[in-house]
């Protein structure tokens, strides 16, 4: 049984309002550091806890607070990440809609440690009930003083605002992140310079995701030490996983990170296996835009050994064997779907959300839509799978922000693996375009609503 | 600092970008820019034209960078040294940049005012392939009139931001910008209205392709076949220094003078472009120095300076292969 640092008490009722959350210990890791420590000291904790950037890039936490500028006289800025819109990831969404509380204990630390006196959380326009839920919090929070003026008698404030983003992909990205929060069109900044030094307005900025703001929490309460005993290697601590697909228990779980992957695919106690008795196909493990593996890859690494749900054990083989953690986005899918399917489906994702300031993603993304689209329709040719490597590897590091790099690998990655499958649609496109992948074992809403 | 880019040493100030030390070196190891224009703040970094490899970071920190950089939005280090012509992995990348800009982009040069100063054509012709491997439909667009004077072609517009980032620089007004996402997105005015004040005309000759023309130009010559002259006059709104283009005694064009980066030296208002196209109007200095690469510089006064790499025998034998692949491109 794995730990539950940060949804241990997530199914107490009424945890999503400040009393019940308080009464079950909550906001301690405010009185800790507000009272007992420093700022200094609380990066420090961080540091030591080895926690990693959970929104995807898994970038050392510490490290990044310890390189916010910290010029006299200006304004420093901590933004939450909450614009979660991967496709496959739906972790934060669950955290802020069941425990609250827990993102705004962390931003209030967080924010403390980074001396921002004004914090945002840039959540997903979508998101309106998460919204107002945070608001709710946030309003519950300051009328018991754990926000605005003299927090807890320290001396410090804080101001904490929830804003709504357009809801475009791309607004997940850091710098479009803020773009989008000034009021712009959401659109990459180019770096450098780096958010930490030039950010929000101008002023050095911290963006975080949703959960690492959150595992700042237990970080605080019980030491970076105790924190970083957990996990394996470089990768520490615990992870939520938002698990989709063909999985028998699709939902949110914690791991400790190290968890050997069938374990967490078959045991009861997270995914249950696949559902209908089906064999496993592939797994995209860190939401849409990390490279997708086939079963047999993923389950151990191309050495033999069990491939280990963490950052390292998962990257293992780069790409050609390995895939990433990313955000923690696990797909699974039964041998009856499509990877051409799939990896159109994506595609055509990342072409509708680029936003289209620079050229080969701009153009590379519905480019490589346009043959995916004929290919899975039956009119595609033996020389499209060569066409579609060559067009991502143009996009590939060549793009402003990493977008291109998430609409680059996925189709890479199908091609590298199931160049069979590809082929199969070139060569048998009358019977692809009548397969019905993937919606075999859903009945039809429509006829289910008729004869309700 | 000490910045060395294809094996040419050069000093340059510090917060210099890779793309303006390489400028300042000059010939034909200046990566090319689309979108980069030195008198406009915050262009650059779009097109990718200009990536080029950091092969060491500075002499603090040697490290090399993992992928291709914007030259013109990365700044130098002391130490730095750089390869643009002398890499394969930046002339494929910009081999591949070349055919996404030219999947939205026709080749209508021969109907195309621009053509002869136009910076994608260049890049076509050093970097392009002959034959396309995108067999799908264009997006098209039907030609839009934003002002009395300008008209906006956005099939050829390869969305570089310039002419948005003109408009919100120099005028008093931001009327144009983006519309919509990725290979959606356009260049439009607000609603229906046009793009309207002194300074206007200045998106026509930032622009690099051949998507924003000057109405009282259009279809009257080819830019090779007219003779440019440099005049200035006293003018209440701008520095009054422009390049008159002849044809015969009549001026049929008026621009801003353009640097060797085409690129113009000040930006010049509404009325010295569009109404002044009298000779009696302008003070004349003298034939306009062409040293364009292009086919505009073919009729006229001065050669192309030779270029700086091709000339120099140690890093000719230091590049052999570079050049040998060079020049089956």
């Amino acid at each position: 049984m794995g730990r539950k640092l940060l949804l241990e008490h997530i199914n107490v009722p009424g945890i999503n309002t400040f009393d019940v959350y308080r009464q079950k210990g909550g906001y301690a890791s405010v009185e800790k550091a507000l009272k007992t420590m420093t700022p200094e000291a609380i990066v420090e904790e961080v540091k030591k806890s080895g926690l990693r950037g959970r929104g995807g890039a898994g970038f050392p936490t510490g490290m990044k607070w310890s390189f916010l500028a910290k010029p006299e006289g200006v304004e420093r800025y901590l933004v939450c990440n909450a614009d979660e819109s991967e496709p496959g990831t739906f972790k934060d969404r669950y955290l802020m809609t069941y425990i609250p509380h827990l993102l705004i204990e962390g931003m209030i630390v967080a924010s403390f440690a980074l001396g921002a006196k004004t914090s945002y959380i840039y959540v997903r326009g979508e998101m309106m009930p998460q919204i107002r839920i945070l608001e709710r919090a946030i309003a519950e929070a300051k009328a018991k003083g754990f926000l605005g003026k003299n927090i807890l008698g320290s001396g410090y404030d804080l101001e904490l605002y929830v804003q709504p983003g357009g809801g475009a992909y791309i607004c997940g990205e850091e710098t479009a992140l803020l773009e989008s929060l000034e009021g712009k069109r959401g659109n990459p900044r180019i770096k450098p310079p780096f958010p930490a030094i030039a950010g929000l307005y101008g002023c050095p900025t911290v963006v975080n995701n949703v959960e690492s703001i959150a595992a700042v929490v237990p970080i605080i309460n019980d030491g970076g030490d105790e924190y970083a005993k957990i996990g394996i290697g470089r990768s520490t601590g615990t992870k939520l996983i938002s698990a989709g697909g063909n999985v028998k228990k699709p939902g949110v779980y914690e791991i400790d990170l190290g968890l050997p992957v069938e374990e967490f695919l078959y045991s009861d106690e997270y995914c249950g296996g696949i559902a209908n008795g089906k064999r496993l196909k592939a797994v995209v493990a860190g939401g849409s835009s990390v490279p997708i593996l086939p079963a047999n890859l993923f389950m151990k690494t191309i050495n033999n050994e069990p491939r280990l749900m963490s950052y390292e054990s998962l990257a293992d083989g780069g790409f050609v064997s390995g895939t990433m953690m990313g955000s923690g986005g696990f797909i699974a899918y039964d041998e009856d779907q499509c990877i051409v399917r799939n990896t159109w489906n994506f595609t055509r994702f990342y072409h509708h959300e680029s936003c289209g300031q620079c050229s080969p993603c701009r153009e590379g993304t519905g480019w490589m839509e346009k043959v995916l689209h004929r290919l899975e329709h039956g009119h595609g040719k033996m020389s499209d799978m060569d066409l579609l490597v060559d067009v991502s590897k143009k996009i590939e590091g060549n793009t402003i922000c990493p977008l291109g790099d998430a609409a680059a690998w996925p189709v890479a990655s199908a091609i590298r693996h199931f160049r069979d499958e590809f082929e199969w649609h070139v060569t048998n496109g009358a019977e692809a375009t009548t397969r019905n992948f993937g919606l075999a074992h859903y009945a039809d809403p429509l006829t289910v609503a008729a004869t309700a | 600092m000490k910045v060395t880019i294809d094996g040419i040493p050069v000093e340059v100030e510090p917060g210099t970008s890779i793309l303006n030390a390489a400028r300042q070196i000059g010939g034909d190891i200046v990566p090319p820019a689309m979108c980069y224009y030195s008198k406009l703040e915050g262009s650059g970094g779009k097109c990718r034209t200009c990536l080029v490899k950091v092969t060491k970071g500075s002499e603090k920190d040697p490290r090399p960078m993992p992928k291709l950089v914007a030259s013109c939005r990365t700044g130098v280090m002391d130490g730095m040294e750089v390869q643009n012509i002398t890499s394969p992995e930046v002339i494929e990348a910009r081999k591949g940049v070349v055919e996404m800009l030219l999947i939205n982009h026709p080749l209508d040069c021969p109907v195309c005012d621009q053509a002869g100063e136009c910076h994608l054509q260049d890049l076509g012709f050093e970097h392009g392939a002959a034959k396309t491997r995108y067999e799908f439909d264009r997006r098209t667009f039907e030609k839009i009139d934003i002002g009395d004077k300008i008209q906006l072609h956005m099939t050829r517009c390869i969305l570089c931001y310039r002419c948005v980032f003109t408009a919100d620089q120099i005028t008093n007004t931001r009327l144009h910008g983006i519309l919509n996402r990725g290979d959606h997105s356009e260049i439009s005015t607000y609603i229906s209205k046009s793009v309207d004040n002194d300074f206007s005309g200045n998106v026509i000759d930032v622009c690099p392709v051949g998507a924003l023309t000057d109405k009282t130009f259009r279809f009257k010559n080819r830019v090779w076949f007219t003779k440019p002259v440099d005049a200035h006059r006293d003018c209440d709104k701008c520095c009054g220094k422009v390049t008159l283009w002849y044809k015969g005694e009549d001026v049929i064009r008026v621009t801003g003078r353009k640097d060797v980066y085409g690129e113009v030296e000040e930006f010049i208002c509404n009325t010295c472009r569009f109404d002044k196209k009298k000779t009696a109007d302008w003070v004349i200095e003298g034939p306009r120095k062409i040293s364009h690469k292009s086919v505009i510089s073919s009729n006229h006064y001065e050669f192309t300076p030779l270029p700086v790499v091709k000339t120099n025998p140690v890093l000719l034998e230091a590049n052999k292969e570079q050049f040998e692949r060079d020049t089956r491109l």
